[in-house]
């Protein structure tokens, strides 16, 4: 209605009706900017909505109940203000469990990079039985998270498949207790990690490589550069935008690690695998402290986020911005 | 204004979809309220229960349709979900305006805390006729004197053990005191055995420890007071700790028992119990049906399978010969239709349901006219000694309220895993009660 009225107020104003067909035009013109914002809302409209409801929506709900002290039962009245927030800092658990996650994300881009780079110049060549090692690699990340921890629980027993496997090859000395050792465990779970994980690595740095021209390596062929020096100078720095990609969703995935720590150790024993996922799903559901857990949970979206746009803005920036390489820098 | 004009058209758009949507559920609420109306029309009770597979699930089917048929103007839609899951399902949908009318309750703190947010309906007058021919169970499932559930199964936790285990190790009888316990630890380690299996990851068997220690070390109006208050200040609280420790100085455990779980494959602690490989375990009665379901030829250790109670702690203030244990009840939600609701809960404690779940060895019934239906020869003896005992003691981290029990679980596996002294369990227990 208001469309309308403030369109016909345009065509009685003076000077507009120096040309008759003018205001029709820019009616069709009107008409058509609104179907297209129509359009674009029939399209956008479902998308959004439920990222409304199910990340936003759910984002301040936890940042309200944080505030509150609350057993998820009755209405969320006991005001606390930051206490949660205070109280998660002064708890050791949570001090130990933010470090975990800091641990996997560093072990992650220093074991897992230079791992799943090799991997993927290795696969990247041509040789018999290529397809087959690619499967070998990448079949562990099709596997759900679940059996994925299923398997290596059962695997990593003792007297598992695992230990079988080592004093079957003569390592019997190398025999621990993988998931019951306090000191060992999280890097366990690192391996179990790795495992699952690499192949998505591999797969990015193989896209990556076919991205390369292989002009330029002919190019430092011919000058003379041996096989290791052109993966050194060329290929590797032509590959900085995978990496850099590759490391951002290491990180937030290494913040964000749950379903595998948690069906295979549930954070313990005696909370030396807990991250912060398993720390805020631990005392938020299984304690009834819905007000805590929902605290907890907005220091780890603060963390990731925090990481998350310091490495937009720090490494990601050349390459959202569309540089090519930072072989010139 | 393009701007203006743009974000307008976006706005029909999406306002279009979620009317869109938004008519598709709505009529679910209005069917839904219906349920809340006098049970004087036909009325449909939702019921969740735990038994997500059979023999259970079938089982408690059966007794919704027979009860439909029974009272045909009462419809009973049977929920049922996986234990773990339901039991964050309950309190969120409590929390929901569209609760279940009848779901599955485990009583103790629990309990006490959706009663006081006003979650569950009190039915002290509607089953005074009926729950006399329940045993003393029924205690577990009130708060504050007032009747806020009906079980339908009460167990108690004890030692299971390998009667073949006990003799290779020279054992002649199980024991009767601590000290006893103790000596044949040491004597099945000297035979080469692994004493004892626990499924340290799930933390709660650890506790069982703590709990049963500190029903022989405390006295029944202690425990019952820390219930309630939380004041651990007593020392036979940390005499308790120090009897684990007792204990786990011992090693009597599997190795890697920290990260062992309790019922999953054959090298959890069921299973290592089923197998062979570990001479006792300290669970409750549906342990058996555990173990065996855990062993290749799904028949256990059979006959080779006996049952103790936990020893005796001399000097201890407690009742020597009272029970942990727990069970499984139902109640009837703040939104349930009264009348129908408490009919069906009567209808399930009633002997014959009891008898025939009783038939299915799947635990112990409340019912005392079901008694004698028990044929399982473990649970025949189990229940003997749930007859006959003092009390049963909830489990002390069901007993707590839900935040104060589970620091209780975290707290004990921390002292399994050497990270805790007696002491400093203590100290978490009220810690977590004073921030609950």
């Amino acid at each position: 209605m208001r469309l309308v009225g403030s369109a016909d107020r345009r065509r009685d104003a003076p000077g507009a009706g120096s040309a008759a067909d003018r205001p029709d035009r820019r009616d069709i013109v009107r008409r058509r900017r609104l179907r297209n914002g129509i359009g674009t809302g029939l399209f956008v409209g479902p998308a959004l909505l439920l990222y409304l409801v199910f990340v936003v929506g759910p984002l301040v709900y936890a940042a309200y109940f944080s505030l509150y002290h609350w057993s998820g039962l009755g209405a969320a009245i006991d005001f606390v203000g930051l206490h949660n927030y205070v109280l998660a800092f002064q708890d050791d658990l949570f001090r130990a469990s933010i470090l975990h996650n800091i641990t996997i994300a560093a072990l992650s881009i220093l074991i897992q990079l230079p791992l799943g780079l090799g991997a993927a110049l290795l696969l990247n060549r041509r040789f018999p039985g290529r397809t087959a090692l690619r499967l070998v690699f990448f079949a562990p990340y099709v596997l759900s998270e679940a059996i994925t921890a299923i398997i290596w629980l059962l695997m990593l027993q003792p007297d598992g498949l695992v230990d079988q496997a080592l004093r079957g090859a003569g390592l019997g000395s190398l025999v621990h207790l993988w998931l019951a050792d306090l000191k060992l465990v999280l890097y366990t779970m690192f391996v179990v990690i790795t495992w699952k994980y690499i192949g998505f690595g591999i797969i990015l740095f193989l896209a990556g490589l076919q991205g390369i021209p292989p002009e330029v390596l002919e190019a430092a062929q011919i000058d003379g550069a041996t096989e290791i020096r052109s993966i050194w100078h060329v290929t590797i720095p032509l590959l900085g935008p995978t990496m850099r990609i590759w490391g951002f969703l290491s990180i937030i995935g290494s913040f964000q690690l749950f379903d595998l720590i948690w069906l295979t150790t549930l954070g313990g024993p005696a909370g030396s695998s807990s991250t912060m996922a398993t720390y805020l799903i631990d005392h938020g559901f299984r304690r009834y402290q819905f007000g805590y857990g929902s605290a907890a949970s907005v220091i780890l979206f603060l963390v990731t986020l925090v990481i998350a746009v310091l490495y937009q803005f720090v490494l990601l920036r050349r390459d959202t911005e569309g540089a090519v390489t930072r072989m010139v820098a | 204004m393009t701007r203006f004009r743009r974000s307008c058209g976006l706005l029909v758009g999406v306002l279009a979809f979620v009317t869109a949507v938004s008519g598709c559920g709505g009529d679910t609420g209005s069917s839904q309220s219906s349920n809340a109306s006098s049970s004087s029309g036909p009325v449909t009770l939702t019921w969740w229960h735990n038994a997500n597979t059979d023999p259970g699930l079938s089982f408690w089917q059966s007794v919704a349709d027979d009860f439909h048929k029974a009272h045909p103007n009462i419809t009973v839609k049977v929920v049922p979900t996986q234990n773990e899951q339901l039991q964050t399902k309950i309190p969120v949908a409590l929390q929901s305006s569209d609760p279940p009318d009848v779901y599955q309750q485990w009583g103790g703190g629990a309990l006490a805390t959706q009663v006081a947010a006003g979650k569950v309906l009190d039915i002290t007058n509607d089953v005074k006729p009926w729950i006399g021919q329940l045993s003393t169970a029924v205690g577990n499932w009130q708060v504050n004197g007032k009747q806020y559930g009906i079980p339908y199964n009460l167990g108690v936790v004890g030692f299971w053990y390998n009667k073949d285990l006990f003799t290779k190790a020279s054992i002649s009888s199980p024991p009767a005191t601590w000290d006893d316990f103790l000596a044949d630890v040491g004597k099945l380690k000297a035979a080469g055995i692994v004493p004892i299996s626990v499924g340290g990851q799930d933390r709660w068997p650890d506790a069982f420890y703590w709990d049963y220690l500190a029903v022989r070390m405390c006295s029944k109006s202690v425990i019952q007071q820390a219930a309630k208050t939380y004041n651990l200040s007593d020392q036979c609280w940390t005499q308790a700790g120090q009897k684990v420790q007792q204990l786990l100085d011992a090693k009597p455990f599997q190795p890697g028992y920290l990260a062992t779980p309790a019922q999953v494959g054959a090298g959890s602690a069921a299973g290592l119990m089923g197998n062979g490989k570990a001479a006792m375990e300290l669970q409750g009665q549906w342990d058996v049906g555990v173990m065996n379901s855990l062993t290749p030829n799904g028949q256990g250790l059979a006959d080779k399978l006996g049952w103790f109670a936990f020893p005796s702690v001399s000097g201890g203030k407690g009742a020597q010969t009272a029970a942990l244990g727990g069970g499984d009840g139902f109640s009837c939600s703040w939104k349930a239709p009264r009348q129908a609701c408490v009919q069906f809960l009567q209808w399930m404690s009633s002997p014959d349901v009891q008898k025939r779940w009783t038939a299915l060895n799947v635990g112990l019934p409340t019912n005392t006219a079901a008694t004698g239906s028990v044929a399982d020869v473990n649970l025949k003896n189990l229940i003997t000694v749930r007859n006959k005992v003092p009390y049963v003691q909830l489990y002390l981290d069901i007993a707590f309220s839900t935040a104060v029990g589970q620091a209780l679980d975290d707290a004990t596996a921390n002292q399994f895993a050497g990270t805790t002294t007696p002491q400093q369990v203590v100290k978490a227990i009220t810690d977590a009660a004073a921030n609950q």
